[in-house]
């Protein structure tokens, strides 16, 4: 187990791996978010009824 | 089964050779997009020479993708399609003669005024006769692979941006083994491979295409 | 299982109302693998593996960039087998489930492109570099683009999803063209190429969390695809009777 300081410097190239890895994860949370909220909001659509005789 | 082929392809052939209009436009496009190139750089020869290949090749693709936008339309808006829909003979085989007088007339203005402008470019003669070759097997894949994109946006209003999106990255192979031919010609090395990839790529295209695309006009067309 | 049997189920699959009531227990038993391989795949590749003895700290990006890349390829290929049975059978789920991958899909093949460009900064000096590879991954972006577009294009949802159908199927067929033209280019043109991996063979301690960051990817791939398909489908089934019933009074 590396020390947290060195761990954290990643040997010199702490912008490239936490750039790639922080870009990783804003692409896996957007997919995850995007469906979650697009769910939410058409099921209140579908309850308030917007799409019975349209 | 041939005498509809010939049929689709007299007519089409016909109807090309009555718009001379749109066919002189698709030259002098072509010829455009290369002739304003150089004023673009400098006179120097050597960049030119170096960039001719890719140049002739986007003024190709550029130029088919604007004409291929067409290739259905008329005979969607008057009808001819539902009607070679529901006839006996395969839609492919139709289709199959659609293209190849496409292809017939535009190849043509491909192949008589590439030469020509690639000499301008500085082009040496002794690669002109594989340029022609790399145009003659590369522009029939061009034009089936734009006649499936152009077949799945027929009813589609406003087709010609999302047509590149589609067709273009397809496009990859024929662009590199076509002026990958014409490069190493330039250069004195031997061009038989990319010429051989070219083939059975042309190969490939004119044999499995038309199947995909009458697939295509009938999805685009819901049927 | 038997032909009968098996053709019931096959129907069953189909139909929209049972798809949208199980996915949503399927998804948690592709949630789950995902995290836990994920996670291992990230302890182990940031702590325990020790540094390259050529890239130092920096081929710990691999654990992100290669997942990607094969999930880019995976989903691709994924999409052109829907388009298949979507095509054929007429099987709606096949065409909903085209029409989720594609954006997944799609951001992954992003992630690969861009973590290989943020890696190729201190290997190879530059961001950008016409590797065989590099370009083959931007043109299979532009294959996902052109399906995406496609789909947004076409108003009627089902005419949409078969036209991506035929789009991704061709696709396909193109994507060993694409790259085998452009690995002769590299090779032709610009002499020997630097691979990412160059040189260092890569040892059992790298290559297990390698191996379960890529599984634990396409777990995320089936999962994330899973939700966009519930959606899509909802979207789809929106004025149907047995949405009212579950949504309104459920």
């Amino acid at each position: 187990m590396a020390e947290p300081v060195s761990f954290w410097a990643m040997g010199g190239y702490a912008s490239y791996v936490w750039s790639a890895y922080g870009i990783a994860a804003v692409v896996i949370v957007a997919n995850i978010a995007v469906p979650f909220v697009r769910h939410r909001a058409l099921l209140r659509r579908i309850r308030r009824e917007e799409f019975i005789d349209d | 089964m041939t005498s509809v082929f010939s049929a689709v392809l007299q007519r089409d052939l016909t109807v090309a050779l009555r718009q001379r209009g749109t066919l002189v436009h698709h030259l002098m496009f072509f010829v455009l997009v290369v002739a304003l190139f150089p004023l673009g750089t400098n006179t120097d020869g050597t960049v030119l020479v170096a960039v001719a290949p890719a140049l002739i090749w986007m003024g190709v693709l550029l130029s088919v993708l604007l004409s291929l936008n067409d290739l259905f339309k008329a005979d969607h808006e008057y009808g001819m399609l539902t009607q070679y829909l529901i006839a006996d003979e395969p839609l492919a085989i139709i289709v199959a003669a659609k293209v190849l007088a496409y292809w017939l007339t535009s190849g043509a203005i491909f192949v008589i005024t590439g030469p020509v402008l690639v000499l301008m470019l500085g082009v040496p003669v002794a690669a002109l006769p594989v340029m022609i070759a790399a145009l003659a097997l590369g522009t029939p894949v061009l034009a089936m692979i734009g006649a499936i994109g152009s077949a799945l946006t027929l009813s589609l209003p406003r087709a010609g941006l999302l047509l590149s999106l589609l067709i273009f990255p397809l496009y990859v192979p024929v662009l590199i083994f076509g002026a990958g031919a014409m490069r190493a010609a330039i250069v004195g090395l031997p061009v038989a491979g990319a010429l051989y990839v070219l083939g059975a790529l042309c190969l490939l295209a004119v044999t499995l295409a038309p199947w995909v695309i009458a697939a295509a006009l009938r999805v685009g067309l819901d049927t | 299982m038997t032909g009968t049997g098996f053709k019931r189920w096959f129907h069953r699959f189909g139909s929209l109302p049972y798809f949208y009531d199980v996915s949503a227990r399927w998804a948690v038993w592709l949630a789950v693998p995902a995290v836990v391989l994920i996670g291992y795949a990230l302890v182990a590749g940031l702590f325990v593996v020790p540094p390259d003895y050529q890239q130092g700290d920096v081929f710990r990006i691999i654990y992100i960039h290669v997942p990607s890349a094969w999930l880019s390829l995976f989903g691709y290929t994924a999409m052109a087998v829907a388009g298949v049975v979507a095509l054929v059978w007429r099987l709606k789920i096949a065409e909903i489930f085209i029409v989720a991958a594609a954006p997944v899909g799609a951001s992954f093949t992003f992630l690969a492109l861009v973590t290989g460009a943020i890696w190729g900064e201190p290997t190879w000096g530059t961001y950008w570099v016409w590797d065989a590879r590099l370009t083959s991954e931007l043109i299979l972006l532009f294959l996902y683009l052109g399906v995406i577009a496609l789909h947004q294009a076409i108003e009627s949802p089902r005419t949409a999803a078969r036209a991506c159908a035929l789009l991704s199927i061709v696709g396909v067929i193109n994507v060993p063209i694409i790259h085998y033209s452009v690995v002769w280019w590299t090779t032709l043109h610009q002499g020997s190429t630097v691979s990412l991996t160059g040189g260092s063979k890569m040892d059992a301690d790298m290559l297990w969390p390698l191996l379960a960051g890529a599984l634990g990817f396409t777990f995320l791939f089936g999962w994330l695809t899973l939700w966009g398909m519930r959606v899509q489908l909802l979207w789809r089934e929106r004025r149907s009777r047995w949405v009212m019933k579950r949504i309104t009074h459920g």
